[in-house]
């Protein structure tokens, strides 16, 4: 039983605007408890999490590890590095041995699209999607979107512009489906090779001009350019990317109103986005950060909470 | 008759009378309710008077045609026994009406010289199934240097693929094409650019950019269907295409066809039943190469199918093990079985709908055993028996647990069909199966 109408968070692809809602506000309400002298609660107790990173991840799990500390789960790290993967065990293999050893949660960060949804029809535990390859990152969407509530009190209507890597970006395409179902407006703006195929098909503005998207967007949403796309001839250098997609101050003074600047890090400063741009008083980056937190405690809580019938959230 | 219903040790059919079936022959213009009789193996149509100890079969309501012949399986063996070997592929066409298959050379090591070859064929030999090998066209399939064609020529090889991937390098593909046509062979090409298609899961399109998943684009496999086409005319040789799947790649046929250019093609069941949104779940079931395509893709290739511009109806039958597809899904291997659905696919979804019986006899009869210069079986008294029985109204649903094939993958699972193999008869040896 879960107090959405998922049992699952897999990816924002088949969740309503109420769920998200759900989320959200249930997320300011963690942010309070993260504000307290002591920040912690006992909501989670007896509910045992297992990080299952089989991708490099520092601040996800971080952020995942803290927001189960402070609903009080019991949690167990299992990163790459240390598992029986590279013994050459399936993933499945893996996923049911750990969950013979009685756990609840699964959060799961994997280079595969679609493994926390192959995991949730094999395994009984409540999957968590930390990032499945290129598909989705709800989590991280959850947190720009409550972001953008705190600022502009609302989402609908909203114009919120992802710049950089589409194509590759977890980041970007859980942040569309869930920008659009909230009634946002969005607009993508890379490079031509880049923007994947189709992307109009799910409701979004294409532009290949940030000097463009700039006029009319209330924030931009700065992607992580990963180094290794010009390895593979995706774009001319590093050089270019940054004169022609490069968030700079001096592009930034073109707007009509100032623009609420996010980027889910880790940073390439000088690359995506300069320095004066990423520390200044429009950029809402570390307050992402501490959202995240509280994300993932309302996601942890609402899917794993209603588990313990004698525990209620204490606020 | 319970004996002929025997999988592990095919009955004889030393004196079987087929009785009341409707036999289909478009080559003899034959299409008439009759009785055959089939002593030693065979035929004799509509004697005058059944011997008193035959052995008779009531099997009124069901369609008898020449052996439906399977262009593109996949056996496994040697290397993947694990998920098919040559008995239960056989078995598994047996139980799907199929008389005969061409297995491809993808196998491990690959089937790439004469000794190979001769083992496969050698098991074979004592199965109610023709197996007729496609051997690879470059050793070890590396596309570098061409197999001794000429001694498997002489062993009754007559077509050559490095199928599972391409010849990329267009020199090698040109050598390949001028030199099985002086053997009278054909190169079968699995259509791709692998550049395009690297890393590849599915479909390039709005699906894969919703499911996070690399794309294998359409143009890949229609820039290999152009590149053999040219190739193939400048070197006046043959050529066919294995698996064809997108819109563009039927066009360029058609006007090849139309050129006079020697290209063949082949399709299969599922890019003619489904498509890329299939993948929405992450099930492997629905991942195979080339890929599900568009709607519009899927259309072109019925019509193909049923205009002719697509010869041949075949499965790509590729089983895998159910642990190896039980994996993510770009991890996962490609390819679904086929042999035990394609005749009812065929009789509920095609047949009747986008071509009549004729035509698909014709592209599952005819245009496989022509493309392999084999010879055409045919319903005619002093013949060889060489049958597929059909129960034309037989519903059935599609339960992977009941195939013959070691493997399990397909994704028609659950498909409630009309139309299913009732048996075959072919090589001296019977098999119907108890209704």
């Amino acid at each position: 039983m879960s107090l959405l109408t998922h049992k699952h968070l897999l990816g924002l692809a088949d969740y309503s605007e109420a769920d998200i809602t759900t989320i959200l506000d249930t997320a300011e309400r963690m942010k309070e408890i993260l504000e307290r002298p002591v920040p912690k609660v006992p909501t989670l107790r007896g509910v045992t999490v297992v990080n299952l990173f089989m991708e490099s991840s520092t601040r996800t799990r971080v952020s995942f590890e803290l927001a189960e500390k402070r609903l009080s789960a019991d949690t167990l790290n299992f990163a790459v590095s240390s598992s029986s993967l590279s013994k050459g065990e399936t993933l499945l293999d893996t996923a049911l041995n750990i969950e013979a050893m009685k756990i609840d949660v699964v959060v799961m960060r994997h280079k595969s699209p679609g493994s926390p949804h192959f995991l949730a029809r094999h395994l009984d535990s409540i999957i968590i999607n930390a990032g499945d390859g290129c598909h989705e990152h709800p989590t991280q969407a959850l947190l720009d979107m409550m972001t953008l509530r705190q600022k502009f009190g609302a989402l609908k209507g909203l114009r919120v512009c992802l710049v950089g890597d589409i194509s590759h970006s977890r980041v970007a395409l859980s942040n569309i489906i869930g920008l659009k179902t909230m009634g946002a407006q969005v607009t993508v703006c890379g490079p031509a090779t880049l923007i994947p195929r189709g992307i109009e098909r799910l409701g979004v503005q294409v532009t290949h001009s940030l000097d463009e998207a700039i006029q009319r967007c209330d924030a931009l949403n700065v992607l992580r350019l990963q180094l290794e796309r010009q390895e593979a001839g995706l774009f001319p250098s590093l050089r270019e990317y940054h004169q022609y997609f490069g968030l700079t101050r001096r592009r930034l003074e073109k707007a009509p109103a100032p623009l609420t600047i996010l980027h889910p890090g880790p940073m390439n400063r000088g690359v995506e986005i300069t320095s004066d741009v990423a520390d200044s008083e429009h950029s809402v980056i570390l307050q992402q950060v501490t959202n995240g937190v509280a994300v993932r405690m309302a996601v942890l809580y609402l899917l794993a909470g209603a588990k313990m019938p004698s525990t209620e959230m204490k606020v | 008759m319970r004996k002929y219903a025997n999988f592990d040790e095919p009955a004889r059919a030393r004196n079987l009378v087929l009785q009341g079936v409707r036999a289909v022959d478009p080559e003899r213009n034959l299409d008439q309710v009759l009785d055959l009789h089939i002593r030693d193996g065979m035929l004799s149509v509509a004697p005058k008077e059944i011997p008193a100890d035959a052995d008779v079969l009531d099997l009124r309501g069901h369609i008898v045609t020449p052996g439906w012949f399977d262009l593109h399986v996949h056996l496994r063996e040697p290397g993947g026994e694990v998920a098919e070997t040559i008995l239960s592929g056989c078995q598994a066409a047996m139980n799907g009406g199929f008389t005969g298959v061409a297995c491809m050379p993808n196998t491990e090591p690959p089937l790439d010289d004469a000794g190979r070859v001769r083992w496969v064929m050698e098991k074979a030999a004592p199965l109610p199934v023709d197996l007729h090998v496609v051997a690879a066209a470059t050793r070890g399939r590396e596309g570098r240097q061409l197999v001794e064609m000429s001694e498997l020529v002489e062993l009754g090889v007559r077509a050559f693929s490095d199928d599972g991937k391409p010849i990329a390098d267009t020199a090698v593909l040109r050598h390949a094409l001028e030199y099985a046509n002086m053997l009278g062979a054909r190169i079968f090409e699995h259509a791709d650019d692998p550049d395009l298609s690297v890393g590849g899961a599915m479909n390039e399109g709005e699906w894969s950019t919703r499911l996070g998943l690399p794309g294998i684009p359409a143009v890949s496999e229609t820039l290999d269907v152009l590149r053999c086409i040219l190739v193939a005319r400048y070197a006046g040789a043959a050529v066919h295409i294995c698996h064809v799947s997108t819109k563009e790649s039927v066009e360029w046929i058609r006007w090849a066809k139309q050129q006079g250019i020697r290209v063949t093609a082949e399709v299969c069941p599922h890019h003619l039943l489904l498509t890329e949104e299939r993948c929405r779940e992450f099930d492997t079931d629905f991942k195979m190469n080339p890929p599900l395509r568009s709607e519009e893709d899927r259309q072109t290739c019925l019509k193909g199918l049923a205009d002719g511009t697509l010869d041949a109806y075949c499965t790509d039958h590729a089983p895998h093990a159910w642990e190896a597809k039980a994996q993510e899904f770009d991890v996962a291997p490609f390819g679904v079985v086929g042999l035990e659905t394609a005749l009812g696919l065929a009789f509920t979804h095609l047949v009747g709908r986008h071509l009549d019986l004729k035509a698909m006899i014709e592209r599952v009869v005819y245009a496989p055993r022509r493309i392999l210069s084999q010879p055409l079986p045919a319903i005619a008294t002093g013949e060889p028996a060489n049958l597929t029985i059909i129960d034309p109204e037989g519903s059935w649903t599609v339960r992977p647990d009941e195939f013959r094939s070691k493997s399990r993958n397909t994704p028609f699972k659950g498909w409630e069909l009309t139309g299913r193999a009732r048996g075959i008869v072919n090589r001296g040896f019977a098999v119907i199966k108890e209704v």
